[in-house]
Formats: structure tokens, sequence, C-alpha cells
């Protein structure tokens, strides 16, 4: 299914600053803190491969930061450079005040103690039991036994498994050995977790439980969640912004809802058809990739500002290309609603497609052009 | 079966256990360590030296391409330096605790190159030292393989002790061969094998169970 960008190139670029000012009045300015992880165009190759390629992103404190991207994207580089388990080749990066880049292995090591790591298979020792292994990262730093017991417990019981605490890691579930994970690596009491695919192991109703937990725990530690993932419904589920990785590029970032209401490149709109509910059938088994005589032209438009919609119908019900809405989908992300209309116009009427375009994008929206089907 | 037969065989049998055993512990002590640098050393490990890792690589297989018959008179001089003598039970540990150090390092090593790097890069990210990312992952982790490479070291040992009668040092191969063979005993043949079996079962039977216990991934 071939799908077209309509839009001018021009005009996603001008977006970007938009996006930036709300984000900022939203975040309760005037004084924006200073951004708890800051990449400044940040490289790196392994051999001839370019994994990283000046990447540059702001992670605010308190939130959960998305990034999204196919496998071999350079997600998990990306991810390892804020704790340095990967080492840049160029760029600059500041965690909590302090340049990585300046740092000796026991700076960087005392860095780490502060951000704490969630992993796709868990990395749970398995000669320790739960209590052990949550106690791990108190021993390492150091810290007095009896300080460390009531850490330890008020951790497995923020992650409901006080009762699991002699258990060794083989005798637990999937989403137990998680939470488990997730125990170790808030227990000394970190500003940032860094999540690496870590439901991807996981059943669909696991993976909502253990995202669910994160959010809360967003929500009463005020720890920063910074998460990679392939999955769009894990971004939509708990993610305040979303950056896309392609190539080891960043090719859109900006709040979630801005994002699916309006995705800017192709990479992303695919990625978001997992998460779109799919063209009803009838019209599916009709479509096809190139225009017919006598058709119509399928044009999906994404937006988040559905109160605007009522000159956008009033306009379309007097125009002479006959544009009908035959599918539509609204729903609600970061308390915004967010959705797709599915338009069909006769395309063959000249310059309708143009027009409805140039109407629509008054609206910010965005149109794809999905295929055509007959008159 | 002679009571004083009976007296050669346990005579043999202390012999055998005090060199097995010491030089085991010896090359325990040793061979481990020799295998966590291998490990740590290599490329992707926690401690990258490739210099360091190369020479120990090369010294290991020299030693372990020498055959312990060669090995044991061609340490005679060392031997004389550490133990002051070059006969008897003592004079054997020390080629062979030099044989099985590198055995065992080798061993060792296998055992902790399976430790999954997941559990590497979590202790990395929580912030550990090299030495706590080996004493708190990779030794409790690799113990089941350690604890079995340790039970082959051992067995090996009972087999190479048997040349240390070249030395004059006993033991049970030695009882075999100037008792078994060279006088025509061949009860005394039979019964050195039969022992030699029931100590390796035993030994391997100790060794597999310790193993087992000691693995939580199930």
């Amino acid at each position: 299914m071939p799908t077209v960008e309509i839009m001018a190139p021009s005009a996603g670029s001008v977006a970007i600053p938009r996006i930036r000012t709300q984000q900022v009045v939203g975040r309760s300015a005037p004084q924006r803190a200073a951004p708890i992880v800051n990449l400044e165009s940040v490289s790196r190759s392994f051999g001839s491969t370019v994994a990283l390629d000046r990447v540059s992103l702001e992670i605010e404190r308190g939130e959960i930061f998305g990034i999204i991207g196919r496998s071999g994207a350079g997600k998990s580089t990306l991810i390892r450079t804020i704790n340095a388990l990967e080492r840049i080749d160029t760029g600059r990066i500041v965690v909590d005040g302090r340049d990585l880049s300046l740092l000796d292995e026991a700076e960087l090591n005392d860095v780490r103690r502060n951000i704490g790591m969630i992993f796709q298979h868990f990395n749970l020792l398995s000669t320790k039991t739960v209590f052990d292994n949550v106690e791990l990262p108190l021993k390492l730093a150091g810290r007095p036994t009896t300080e460390r017991k009531s850490a330890v417990y008020r951790l497995l019981d923020l992650v409901g498994l006080r009762d699991k605490a002699a258990v060794y890691p083989a005798k637990l579930s999937g989403g137990q050995k998680q939470r488990v994970g997730i125990a170790r690596a808030l227990v000394a009491g970190p500003a940032l977790l860094l999540s690496d695919e870590a439901t991807s192991a996981l059943d669909p109703e696991t993976t909502l439980s253990i995202l669910r937990l994160l959010k809360d725990l967003n929500g009463t530690l005020g720890v920063t969640i910074v998460l990679i993932t392939h999955e769009m419904s894990v971004i939509r589920e708990i993610c305040d912004r979303v950056a896309v990785l392609d190539h080891g590029r960043i090719v859109e970032q900006g709040p979630v809802w801005q994002v699916f209401a309006q995705p800017r490149t192709e990479l992303t709109r695919r990625l978001l058809r997992t998460v779109r509910p799919p063209l009803p059938e009838a019209l599916q088994q009709t479509l096809e990739s190139e225009p017919l005589p006598e058709g119509r032209a399928l044009l999906r438009v994404g937006s988040s500002e559905f109160d605007q919609y009522s000159a956008v119908l009033a306009a379309l019900a007097q125009s002479p290309w006959q544009a009908r809405i035959v599918h539509a989908e609204v729903d609600r992300i970061q308390g915004r609603p967010v959705g797709t209309v599915t338009f069909s116009v006769r395309y063959l009427v000249r310059d309708a497609q143009r027009t409805l375009c140039e109407l629509l994008q008054q609206q910010s929206a965005e149109v794809e052009v999905l295929g055509y089907v007959p008159g | 079966m002679s009571p004083a037969d009976l007296q050669l065989f346990l005579t043999a049998l202390g012999e055998t256990a005090i060199m097995v055993g010491i030089s085991g512990l010896l090359s325990l002590f040793f061979g481990l360590p020799l295998g966590l640098l291998l490990v740590m050393t290599d490329k992707g490990g926690i401690w990258t030296q490739p210099a360091v890792n190369r020479v120990l690589g090369g010294a290991i297989n020299a030693f372990r391409s020498t055959p312990f018959i060669i090995l044991l008179v061609a340490l005679i001089p060392l031997t004389r330096l550490i133990v002051g003598t070059t006969i008897g039970t003592t004079a054997a540990i020390v080629p062979l605790t030099i044989a099985a150090t590198p055995y065992y390092a080798r061993m060792a090593e296998m055992s902790l190159r399976e430790v999954d790097h997941g559990l590497i890069e979590a202790l990395r990210a929580l912030g550990a030292t090299r030495w706590q990312i080996v004493r708190e992952a990779l030794v409790p982790e690799a113990l089941p393989g350690l604890v079995t490479g340790f039970t082959v070291t051992l067995v090996t040992l009972i087999g190479a002790s048997a040349m240390a009668g070249a030395v004059g040092a006993g033991g049970l191969g030695d009882l075999a061969i100037r008792y078994g063979y060279q006088r025509f005993e061949t009860t005394i043949m039979i019964g050195v094998i039969a022992v030699l079996i029931v100590v390796v079962s035993v030994v391997q039977f100790a060794g597999d169970r310790l193993a087992r216990s000691l693995d939580r991934r199930r």
C-alpha cells in the first residue's frame, strides 16, 4: 500500500519550534529546570556501521521519555550511552549536571549508582534470592546492613513481591522477574531509570501490568524514566514524549499525542499502524495502489484538534469533489483526543486533493494517501 | 591378599591422596585466578588487555602441550628449588601442580565464559567495580561449572600421579607398575585398578552432587 506524503517538507520543519514552545508552557514554566539528561550531537560507530548519528536529546526531570525504532536503529546503543556502558565517539552527554566525558571509571561508577536500569531478559543473578538481588546495589555501594534491609522491603512492597523475598529467580514468572528487576533498579533511590525493552519478553497482559507499575513509580517516586521499545503500544501506554530513531538518527520527536496525531515521517506512520485500527475489511479489499478512472482517492488525516473539524466538514459539504468520511476513530492519549479520519474524494476533480490538503493543514493536520478505490 | 599387601595398598592410597589432594588444591588456588584473568582480559571482557591475554594464553598452552612424564623430569631443577628435594611424594606435588594449574585454568575459563553477559552488564549498570563483578556475578554464577571442572581436574590428577612413581613418589600407580607389572603380581594389579575405579567414581559422584546442589538456574 503506497503512501505519499503530500505535506510540504517545510511544514514539517517549522512545526518543531512550535512543539517545544507548547511543552515549555505545559511544564510549569517560566523557570524551566535543567534537563536530567542532555545529549548533544552524540555519534558512535562500530567499524563502518554508524550506530548513532549526531543524536541530540533533552530529557526533562520527572518525565517518561520513549525512544522507538526498529531493530538495528541504534536504540540499545543510545540508551547505553546515558549510563556510559557504551562510550561515544563524538558529542557530549550531561547526566544530572555531570559531563560523562570528563569522568574517570570510578566517577562513572558513581554516576551509574544514581541510574537504575532494567533489561529485556531481566538479568537477575540466579544464585541470589529475590531479597539478595534487590539488596545488591546497596551492598555494592557499601550501605550498612540495617539500612539495606528496610530499603529492600520497601521496594519489594512497592512491586508487590514481599512474600517472594526468599525465593530464587528461577521460581518466578517473567512478570515477577521484571518486578524484581525494577525493585533492584530503584532500591538505591536513583533519579533516573533506563528501561531497555523491559516488556519485550512478556505477554501483553504482563506487559500492561509492568507498564502501569512503571507509571505508578514515576508518579510516587518521581523517578525520570527513559525507555526504548519497538512497540508503539508501549509508547502510547506510558510515555510523555517520544523520539523516533532510524538508522542512528532522530527523525521525529515530540509529545506522544502530537506524534500520534501528526506523524511526520513514513517510518512513524508505519510504526503507528500497529496501534491504529485498520480500515474496514470491505474497504481494504477494494483498495488499489494506482488511480482508477472515475474512482476515488482515500485520504487519511491524523489530528488532535477535532473541535476544528466542523469547519473542515462544512467546507467539504460544499466542495465539488464529493468528499465522504468512510472511516474514523478517536482515542484519548495523555488526555487529548487523538485519531484519524479517512475521507474518500473524487480525485479526478482537478485540485481536489491539494485543496483538501491545504484546507486540513490549516488545522495543522497531516494527510496520508492510503490508495484508490472504485467510484 | 596378605596383611602386608593390604599395608602396601593403604600406604599407596595415602600417597596418592596426598599428591592429588595438595596439587589439586594448589591448582585450584592458582588456576581459578588465571582462568578469571583469561576471561577478563579477553576482547569484550571487563578488563580488556589483549597483550596480557595473549601472553597468558600462550604460556598456558605451552604447559598444556608438554606431556606430564616429560614435565616431571624437565621440572626437576625447579622442584629442588621449591621443596629442596627431587624425589618422594612432596617432590611430585610440584610438577603435578604445574601440570594441573593450566589445565584447571582452561576449565575455569570455559565455565566463566558461559556466564550470561547480561548479568555482567547489569552489574556494570549498578556501578560495580571489576572486583565486585567477579565476586558477585562471575564466580557465583559459574560455580557449578567451576566445581565440575575441578572434579575433572582431580580425576586427571589421579591419572597423572601414576607417573609420579618415576621420581619415587609412590602412590597407587607406582604400586601397580612395581608389584603388578614388574613382579607379575596380578592380584595387586587388579586390586589397584579396582581401587582407582572406586576412587574416581567417588570423586566424580561427589563433584556432580555438589555442582547440582549449587545450580539455581532450574
